[in-house]
């Protein structure tokens, strides 16, 4: 199997160094065909990965590729990891990448960069292989930030735009902030363990639960504390976590298929992977399984909220991407880790189908964003129409679509946690189910119901995209519906995760609520029953149906009556406002001020230039002395080598 | 190991006769033929340095390719050269970049152009030398020696304040030098010789270990360059010419690494145990401080310089901590991962600030500034070289991947074993290093064409793709698989640090 999992990596790779680097010889139809080849082979791969684990019940592979360096004991090896929870992660991400590759022969046909932008969808297909194979943390943190650099290169795609060098600028920064407290979880987990190898370190786990490391004098914090509070700061900045969250609305300047493919199905999950992948860890520290708790309920409502605000549809997709990573972070929190999982994996489908429906959407608008300026799509784009249908019925959790049995799931196991925060995170889950449900409808019913706000007569007429871009729609709308039907029972009740996840019995809230599971059309019924998630989702919807098709002139009303609350939602809490305006012109001072006092004037002007000046006649005279010419330096320094060899003589 | 062929002798003198005839020919007149034997004197020299790795017997600690023969008798001076795990790498980035550096100029130095060529070759005979002397007056023959033709090189083809910047340059380097010459007399009439690897063994009181890590400090403090002493950096690489900046900061720069990691540690471990606060110190600050001062750097030449201290403060981090984490470390293999750290990340950024330099040449050449503010959507009319100069930005921001991740991870993993603290302060660098170096990218590479001139520029043709390409294939070769660098250093650097945990009193 050895040869498949190489396969899985290094065929979008390759296609990526063939397309990226073939320059003029490749033509456009090459670049996609060599790339979706690529992938397609990584995915039937990944199908066989999978079939191996489950039918045939292979067992888990843990192996080197090749030694990186070696370092007195410490091996650091590339390698890969291959248990149920990698197969299922390598199955999602080479499908999805394989319809937003298809996708984007639509999308991008017009675009001069064409044979780049394949190749790097290909290349990052390439980084989150690697990301989610891994056996080691040195791999883990390589996939970790080449996934980073692609998606600045994808997010400043279009480079001649100032918003999409600035957004891509900062979303590498931020994610460079994670990283500063990832590399750190990985120093401390090193210093602990002395090893950067998962299977050693997690077995490892139980003992560092005692291990504490002297932070200043006197006061010891647990080292498996830190270390997983570490990761997990890489994780919210990769997941966009409240605060690190900044950059992933703005990321949205690139094009629409890498929002769907990066920024919403696979790179931002993986901070939930990494997570879940470390459960060993993470097991141990009440500490950070606190925070992430707190982080992601505050995560999932109050960027929720500000999805309703927004007026670009990409950015109100990416608002609801944010607050479901929120969602997932929970799960997480209250060691429901298969829930997270589960829920990353619905939610790559129907958020990817989301945002691939909003690309169609700006296709057929002409590149206009603005939901206020849309109106009535209905009737031109059906296709259209009834997969963002299909997507936003996911979100919201309508019963029976995969978004339902993820989210239900995730919610229960929240309501039935006695975790410190699980009170709080409960409340805001619930929040958000009504919030979701809000801003989704709100922007579907501005975009397909109602009459069209601009003129969309002669030429202007938008028409249904083209197959490319319509099947990639259906193929995902399709998992949609269906996906959840067979997989809740094993991935969150069974033993699926057996041997990935690690749950300790007292956390075990999965297993609690698995006890009433006899089956996903009984977990609907009995859902219905005793949860209020679905009815606050219908009120949710009836809200936006009430307010954007019902009574739109109440709108303003509501508005005024909520000016504060409106005010600070549309600026997004001022955080942007906090770096733009207040932190970076500090660093920008502090710069120049080191500069130019600190270098400038205290070291140069005063030590520097001031011990030059007493030799400056030293120095007229060396300025006499270069002519240029070679041999008078040469004879310059023959001399002065006569003189010192002169004196050590006179000396010995 | 002793070999027949005298490899660092040829790798020595090859270059320094080459620059006679170089000279020879310039003076005939025949400056086109002068620049190719340039060119083949230095691919010669690199091919015959691969030897160096090819013979390098990574199972020993020894010195390897030894030569010695009596040099100044009277003084008990030897001609005395060999190559260990820490010098080795060096050596083959010296002759690795001397022809890279000598395509920078091909086409584009017309002033003396067959002098130019004859000090880069003098100048690459003369620093291997520094890198492979085992003798110390050799050593110091070959360290004061190596200043005149980079003196020349910024004097003669260098920009308009050149003067000042090669004066300030001198006094500094000088400055240290006479005192680091002292020291060695010192260890010599000590010794009995001037032996190197006799100093080594050398006996020493906490005094004189301390009177002679200070000398040696102020050498190699200012060719790091180490903060406070750093100034005279930023300027000469702004008057330098472009080669210059190449060979200044990607080999001479480690002069100074190496000195501490030749003589410092192992002469005077105690002295360096007791002031290992002081350079930890000094190391951070050059991470921190340096970074924020590069952020606000407009000329792009004084960015990378400004960049360069930041990163050779991870050489000086690395090789200072072993006794902290001697200390406090969880007995793991902590000491080796630093100096190991260290080590790559010399070559690394030989490598990475050799081919940025050459990046701002590239540009300089076409529209005759480095002020990024004159720049600003390069890309859109040099994307060959838009694609380069962003691989080699994103490695200098320590990519995983591109040899620049290597060296900062090692040492930032090693950190923490001695430090928690300490680790927290070298890992912004993470932050401040993609900060400045991507901001100057965003600013100078990406964006809408906005400046005329940058309208006009032309691509990267052949022999400036050539240079570049072939230091891309060394960053990444290195970043995705350092195991024939690291294993080559294993063995030198585990027999130093056992050496350098035992103390001389």
């Amino acid at each position: 199997m050895e040869a498949v999992y190489l396969g899985i990596v290094l065929s979008p790779l390759l296609a990526a160094l063939i397309v990226g680097l073939g320059g003029r010889l490749i033509s456009r139809p090459t670049a996609h065909w060599v790339t979706i080849i690529g992938v397609l082979a990584s995915f039937l791969l990944s199908l066989l990965v999978l079939k191996d684990l489950i039918v045939d019940g292979a067992q888990v592979y843990n192996g080197t590729v090749y030694h990186w360096a070696t370092i007195g004991n410490l091996s650091m090896e590339i390698g890969f990891l291959v248990d149920h929870l990698t197969a299922l992660m390598v199955s999602v991400v080479t499908l999805i990448s394989l319809a937003v590759h298809i996708y984007t022969i639509g999308y991008m046909k017009e675009d001069p960069g064409y044979q780049r932008f394949f190749s790097y969808i290909s290349l990052f297909t390439f980084a989150m292989l690697m990301l989610v194979m891994s056996n080691n943390f040195l791999q883990l943190f390589f996939g970790w930030e080449a996934v980073g650099v692609v998606s600045y290169l994808l997010i400043g795609f279009w480079y001649k735009r100032q918003a999409a060098i600035f957004a891509s600028l900062k979303a590498f920064l931020v994610n460079r902030v994670g990283d500063f407290g990832f590399l750190l979880g990985i120093a401390a987990l090193l210093w602990a363990t002395g090893s950067l190898d998962y299977k050693q370190v997690f077995d490892d786990a139980e003992r560092l639960s005692g291990v504490s490391i002297t932070v200043f004098s006197g006061v010891d914090w647990s080292i498996l504390s830190l270390a997983c509070i570490c990761l997990f700061v890489g994780a919210m900045a990769k997941s966009a976590q409240m605060p690190l969250h900044i950059w992933l609305p703005d990321s949205m300047e690139g094009p629409t298929p890498i929002s769907a493919l990066i920024h919403a199905a696979t790179m931002v999950t993986a901070g939930i992977f990494m997570v879940a992948r470390m459960s060993p860890l993470f097991e141990f520290s009440e500490t950070a399984l606190s925070l992430i708790l707190v982080i992601g309920a505050t995560t999932a409502f109050f960027a929720g909220l500000l999805g309703i605000v927004q007026d670009d549809i990409k950015r109100v997709v990416a608002y609801s991407t944010v607050s479901q990573l929120g969602y997932m972070t929970v799960a997480l929190g209250v060691s429901a880790y298969s829930a997270g999982i589960f829920h990353l994996a619905t939610h790559a489908f129907f958020k990817a189908l989301l945002f691939l429906a909003a690309g169609s959407v700006i296709m057929a608008m002409h590149h206009e964003q603005n939901i206020k300026k849309m109106g009535g799509l209905r009737r031109y784009m059906p296709i259209t129409y009834w997969s963002a249908l299909i997507g936003t019925l996911a979100l919201i959790g309508f019963p029976g679509f995969s978004g339902f049995f993820s989210k239900d799931a995730l919610i229960e196991a929240v309501h039935v946690s006695t975790a410190v925060s699980a009170r709080y995170a409960y409340w805001c889950l619930l929040g958000g189910v009504f919030i979701t449900a809000l801003y989704s409808f709100r922007m579907f019913f501005l975009v397909f119901h109602g009459e069209a706000r601009t003129e969309l007569s002669g030429k202007k007429t938008p028409k249904e995209s083209p197959i490319v871009m319509t099947v990639p729609l259906i193929i995902l709308a399709v998992f949609s519906v269906v996906i959840g039907w067979p997989t809740i029972g094993p991935l969150l009740f069974g033993d699926f995760f057996a041997d990935s996840l690690r749950v300790l019995d007292h956390h075990d809230v999965l297993g609690m609520v698995g006890t009433e599971f006899h089956g996903p059309t009984i977990f609907i019924a009995h859902s219905m029953m005793s949860s209020p998630v679905v009815y606050l989702a219908g009120a949710g919807s009836l809200t936006a149906w009430f307010f954007y098709l019902k009574r739109p002139d109440l709108r303003d009303l509501i508005k005024q009556r909520i000016r504060l609350l409106h005010h600070v939602l549309v600026n997004k809490y001022y955080f942007d406002y906090l770096n733009e305006v207040f932190l970076l012109p500090r660093v920008r001072q502090a710069a120049n001020f080191l500069w130019h006092f600190g270098d400038e004037n205290i070291i140069d002007g005063r030590l520097v230039n001031g011990s030059a000046r007493t030799i400056a006649s030293v120095s007229s005279v060396i300025r006499n002395m270069q002519s240029g010419y070679l041999y008078h330096y040469a004879f310059s320094m023959i001399i002065g080598l006569a003189v010192l060899v002169g004196w050590m003589v006179l000396r010995t | 190991m002793e070999l027949d062929l005298p490899v660092l002798s040829f790798i020595i003198w090859l270059p320094i006769f080459s620059a006679v005839i170089v000279l020879w020919l310039g003076s005939l007149g025949e400056a086109e033929i002068g620049k190719f034997v340039a060119l083949a004197a230095s691919l010669f020299t690199f091919a015959a340095s691969i030897l160096l790795y090819t013979g390098f017997d990574i199972a020993t600690a020894n010195m390897q390719f030894v030569e010695k023969a009596t040099w100044i008798e009277r003084f008990r001076a030897d001609y005395y050269l060999g190559v260990d795990g820490i010098s080795m790498p060096l050596v083959l980035l010296t002759t690795f970049l001397t022809p890279i550096v000598i395509i920078a100029g091909w086409e584009i130095i017309r002033v003396r152009s067959t002098q130019y060529f004859a000090a880069f070759l003098l100048l690459e005979g003369l620093m291997v030398g520094v890198f492979s002397a085992l003798d110390g007056l050799l050593f110091y023959v070959f360290w004061e020696a190596m200043l005149v033709p980079m003196f020349l090189i910024i004097g003669v083809w260098g920009g308009d304040r050149r003067v000042y910047a090669t004066v300030k340059f001198f006094l500094y380097t000088f400055l240290g030098s006479v005192f680091m010459l002292v020291a060695l007399i010192y260890l010599s009439l000590q010794a009995g010789s001037y032996s190197i690897l006799d100093f080594h063994e050398l006996p020493l009181s906490m005094f004189e270990q301390l009177m002679i890590f200070s000398a040696f400090l102020l050498a190699f403090a200012v060719k790091v360059p180490m903060w406070p002493v750093h100034t005279w950096l930023p300027d000469a690489h702004v008057e330098a010419p472009t080669g210059g900046s190449v060979i200044l900061a990607a080999v001479l720069l480690k002069m100074g690494g190496y000195g501490f990691i030749r003589f410092s540690l192992p002469i005077t471990p105690d002295a360096s145990q007791a002031l290992d606060w002081l350079m930890i110190g000094l190391s951070l600050i050059a991470i921190v401080y340096i970074s924020f001062v590069a952020l606000a750097q407009q000329d792009m030449k004084k960015l990378i310089a400004y960049s360069s201290i930041a990163h050779m403060g991870f050489v000086t981090l690395g090789f200072f901590i072993v006794f902290s984490i001697a200390l406090n470390g969880n007995g793991g293999d902590g000491t080796r991962l630093a100096l190991q750290g260290g080590m790559v990340q010399m070559i690394s950024h030989g490598l990475i600030s050799g081919a940025l330099f050459l990046c701002v040449g590239v540009m300089y050449d076409r529209l005759h500034t480095r002020q990024i503010h004159d720049y600003g959507g390069v890309i859109n009319t040099m994307p060959k070289f838009a694609a380069l100069m962003v691989l080699f930005a994103l490695a200098n921001a320590g990519l995983p991947g591109t040899s620049g991740f290597v060296g900062e991870f090692f040492v930032i993993l090693a950190a923490f074993q001695a430090n928690l603290w300490i680790a927290f302060v070298a890992a912004t660098t993470l932050v401040m290093g993609a900060a400045y170096t991507l901001w100057m990218v965003k600013r100078v590479v990406f964006g809408d064409i906005t400046n005329k001139s940058v309208g006009t520029l032309q691509d990267i043709g052949h022999r400036e793709f050539s240079m570049l390409a072939f230091l891309a294939l060394a960053i990444l070769l290195i970043g995705v698989w350092p195991a024939p660098l690291v294993e080559v250093m294993e063995q030198t650097l585990g027999q130093l640090i056992e050496h350098v945990l035992q103390s001389k009193l």
